[in-house]
């Protein structure tokens, strides 16, 4: 094995084989930066499609032509028309503000309510531990896309009933790493410095243990967020999510499906751009948690 | 063995957990709508028939009088009437759980097929080439919606090759090879994300326990490099796998809501789907009070099968 690799340096010396080997050498890639810079330039192209909707740089998301129907991809339709012959880049954009604000607006929720939970179960113990982690315990009983479908069927469809269902369904896991925290954060000394100069339980609670335990809460945030944007898609598929005519990518993708042999663009765009925005999220998430915790790989 | 006293107190949590989850499953569809015959009915319905309905549900009886009926009727099996097809939900969920069963023991079979190889080759390539693709098909995997996935692979394997069909279920009573070519395009689908998962979560153990002390010992000892990989290595590695897979199947039963409407599989979330559509509430209800339960009991027995392969866990 070394003489190969001999050889190989001895006969690929030397701009740019060095370079390039260097970059390509998995193990000289700086796994966790490309990481980021990966997530990061992925998702800011992800931003950026959404401004353009919100701008109104895209064609209109709605507008019909049915002289032009199933069109391929051309230069006066990017990514080609669906069955209305609405133009599929500009529904792939204002999606991705449905997705980017289900997405963030159902993790915020989950975060928020999860972590006060957690908190409020952690720090103060016993019996409050006990009730919030049995009611915990229940919901995760629940798979996340089981739980948000029960609650649209009850609160019906629709773009804030999907993050509240969406939201509600992440609960759980907020509330397991934040009680984590606490129960570790509730004996420490500056707390009992804290108390003993008269803090009230909640600043405790969010200024002196919170800012410990907040490198989880936010690598969890990021793998919520990419899993929210997952499941408002699958909801949106099935129906139960986003309605029309608002342009969502499970939807489209669902609307797309019957034409799918005559204009298979049609269901490789929302699919890429649902996979894009995920992978994004998932490769930021990696690297901040390879940024926060060295340890782990 | 796993300790008796133990095993009680795990039991009793069991016990908890599955009440916690049916009363829950009770108070999203019976106290959030407000009036669950309001609800399937709409707001514009017939008053006569609104309260020929409540008396039929039982929705004119106090709330705890409700609650109690029906976790008593779940306890003996009995998970209420369908109002559309005026059958009992828990026939009908046995008879579409079949198809539902067989699609998440396939794909997890697929998934430790191909993950657990996956994740070993990565860990014993580490740094190659091969290590490095294998991290990005999982980081990909990770990524694709499986009902995108699901699509993608009818486009490919019925529309264009037309090697397997687009969608339908034929019982396996019927002919099993086509029961199981029917059912291999969603389990394959439905496998993505769960084999990058283990994919994943094999080369990470599996590289903690190439470092450890035994193995070199067993090295200096001249034990072959395949018995190293795969008698010492791979066998410890296997315990968070069997974790995770069990917590995965869990799952599987969930993604298969999504996956039966892509393939048109006449399961359990096809018949879920159906009942929300005709807003159908005790049907709805009893299937997903069905899918939690058996979530908590399989989450259950996978701690079980933990406590049983691994000894020097600690029973605290």
């Amino acid at each position: 094995m070394a003489v190969v690799w001999r050889t190989k340096h001895l006969t690929m010396n030397g701009w740019p084989f060095e370079g390039l080997r260097r970059f390509f050498k998995p193990r000289m890639l700086r796994r966790r930066r490309l990481n980021i810079w990966l997530g990061g330039l992925l998702l800011v192209a992800i931003c950026l499609t959404a401004a353009a909707s919100w701008w109104g740089l895209a064609l209109e998301p709605n507008a019909m032509n049915i002289r032009e129907r199933l069109v391929p991809p051309s230069r006066g339709h990017w990514l080609g028309t669906d069955h209305f012959g609405r133009d599929i880049f500009a529904r792939i954009a204002y999606g991705s503000r449905i997705a980017l604000k289900v997405g963030a607006g159902s993790t915020l929720l989950a975060a928020l309510l999860g972590a006060m939970l957690g908190a409020w179960a952690g720090y103060k113990g016993g019996w409050w531990d006990e009730v919030i982690m049995r009611f915990i315990d229940g919901l995760m009983a629940f798979p996340g896309i089981l739980l948000a479908i029960m609650l649209v069927t009850v609160m019906g469809p629709g773009t804030a009933n999907t993050i509240i269902a969406i939201g509600i369904a992440n609960v759980p896991v907020f509330a397991r790493i934040t009680r984590g925290v606490f129960l570790t954060g509730r004996n420490a000394l500056y707390v009992e410095a804290a108390h003993a100069l008269g803090a009230r339980t909640w600043d405790i609670i969010l200024y002196h243990i919170l800012p410990n335990g907040i490198g989880p809460i936010i690598v969890q945030a990021a793998v919520t967020f990419s899993a929210a944007i997952l499941t408002e898609a699958s909801l949106s598929y099935l129906g139960l999510g986003i309605q029309p005519p608002d342009a969502s990518w499970g939807r489209m993708l669902k609307e797309a499906q019957p034409q799918m042999g005559r204009a298979p663009w049609s269901v490789l765009a929302p699919g890429t751009a649902i996979f894009l925005t995920v992978l994004a999220l998932n490769l930021l998430g990696d690297g901040i948690r390879d940024r926060l915790d060295p340890e782990t790989h | 063995m796993v300790p008796l006293q133990y095993l009680w107190r795990r039991i009793v949590a069991l016990v908890v957990t599955l009440l916690i989850a049916c009363t829950i499953t009770f108070a999203v569809f019976n106290i959030i709508p407000g009036d669950p015959a309001m609800l399937m009915l709409g707001t514009e319905a017939d008053p006569e028939v609104m309260v020929n309905l409540r008396q039929q549900l039982g929705l004119d009886l106090p709330l705890h009088v409700q609650y109690f009926r029906w976790l008593w009727g779940a306890a003996a099996g009995d998970l209420g009437t369908s109002v559309r097809l005026g059958r009992p939900v828990a026939g009908l969920i046995w008879e579409r759980l079949p198809v539902t069963a067989s699609l998440a023991v396939l794909a997890m079979a697929l998934t430790l097929m191909v993950g657990v190889p996956a994740g070993a080759y990565g860990a014993t390539h580490r740094g190659r080439a091969s290590d490095y693709l294998v991290s990005i098909l999982t980081q990909a995997g990770l990524a694709i919606p499986h009902f995108w996935l699901g699509i993608l692979l009818i486009l490919l394997f019925s529309l264009r090759w037309q090697l397997l069909p687009p969608g339908g279920f034929v019982p396996w009573a019927k002919n099993p090879w086509q029961a199981f070519l029917s059912l291999l395009l969603p389990a394959a689908a439905l496998a993505s994300h769960r084999v990058a998962l283990v994919a994943r979560i094999t080369r990470t153990a599996m590289l903690d326990a190439l470092s450890k002390d035994y193995i070199r010992t067993a090295k200096s000892k001249g034990v072959s490099h395949r018995m190293l990989i795969y008698k010492h290595a791979l066998k410890n590695s296997l315990i968070p796998v069997v974790t995770v897979a069990g917590m995965q199947f869990a799952g599987l039963l969930a993604g298969s809501i999504v996956a039966e409407e892509v393939f048109a599989l006449p399961g359990l979330g096809r018949l879920l789907l159906q009942a929300i559509g005709y807003r159908d509430l005790p049907l709805v209800q009893g299937i997903a009070l069905f899918i939690a339960l058996a979530v908590v009991i399989i989450n259950f027995l996978t701690d079980i099968l933990y406590l049983l392969l691994d000894p020097r866990v600690r029973y605290d």
